[in-house]
């Protein structure tokens, strides 16, 4: 039973965290390269920028659900499982949303590093 | 890729990885949440792990909005996994726990994926107001001809 808890855990971790990856993403390219923009126009335009951006409120509202379905899911399971089993799918959903709704170039290259880092973190929990 | 970014990868890295320490040893020590009774995971920003966890878990967010400034999610998120790969080398040489092969071969195969992403290009879309305002491209043939 508490088994079943934890992949509902870790399923809502997945989603989670892959909606606001993709807001905060595109948030931030919105707002563009922060380096750049805080030597042009001071750090307090940056930080206007970001929280008035609603993606980024949207991102944030996001990853406080994934941070709270992390730390329940923690309390039902072992962290080596919850934490990888969570972050690897994690990579591929974000690899997959990634190219759908941010419209990056998720190449051979991409897919393979997100694949390798994937398999590598469920190796690490074996 | 300038030293700067790689920095902020690095940062964005670390921070991660201490912070879900400190939080996996708050929850820890707190016990399981009843599923009748998760409005009780709120109170657990009050353990002091937990809160620990939350300030380095800030740090992480604050390095990994940077990057997503001015990289793409499909090679941040690569790039930034050697977090995992750093905590196997501190359980191994700072707790002297044990690291069997299959782990290592997962360490293996995250710095593989790493490698990978990190010898492509950071960004592969344009943003879309990088260029100026008012910005007119040289016609074609004044270029070809200096």
């Amino acid at each position: 039973m508490k088994q079943a808890h934890a992949w509902v855990a870790i399923a809502a971790i997945v989603m989670a965290s892959t909606t606001g990856d993709v807001l905060l993403s595109r948030a931030m390219k919105h707002v563009g390269d922060v380096g750049d923009l805080r030597r042009r126009r001071g750090a307090l335009i940056v930080v206007g920028r970001v929280l008035s951006n609603p993606s980024f409120l949207l991102g944030v509202l996001a990853m406080t659900f994934a941070f709270y379905s992390l730390l329940v899911g923690l309390s039902w399971a072992d962290v080596s499982v919850v934490g990888p089993a969570a972050a690897a799918l994690t990579f591929i959903a974000n690899a997959v949303a990634a190219k759908i709704f941010l419209h990056e170039r998720v190449d051979h290259r991409r897919w393979i590093a997100a694949l390798l880092v994937a398999g590598g973190v469920v190796l690490l929990a074996a | 890729m300038t030293f700067r970014k790689y920095l902020v990868l690095a940062a964005v890295t670390v921070f991660a990885a201490v912070g879900d320490s400190l939080l996996s040893r708050g929850m820890k020590q707190l016990g399981s949440v009843s599923p009748q009774h998760l409005s009780n995971v709120i109170l657990a920003i009050l353990n002091p792990w937990v809160a620990l966890g939350i300030i380095f878990l800030l740090g992480f967010f604050a390095a990994y909005m940077t990057a997503l400034s001015w990289a793409d999610l499909t090679y941040v998120l690569p790039a930034t996994s050697l977090g995992y790969v750093l905590l196997a080398l501190i359980a191994k040489f700072l707790l002297h726990e044990d690291v069997s092969t299959t782990r290592w071969l997962g360490i293996l195969l995250i710095s593989a994926g790493v490698g990978f992403v990190t010898r492509g290009p950071e960004l592969t879309k344009k943003i879309p107001h990088s260029k100026p305002k008012g910005y007119v491209a040289d016609p074609i043939a004044t270029r070809s001809n200096p």
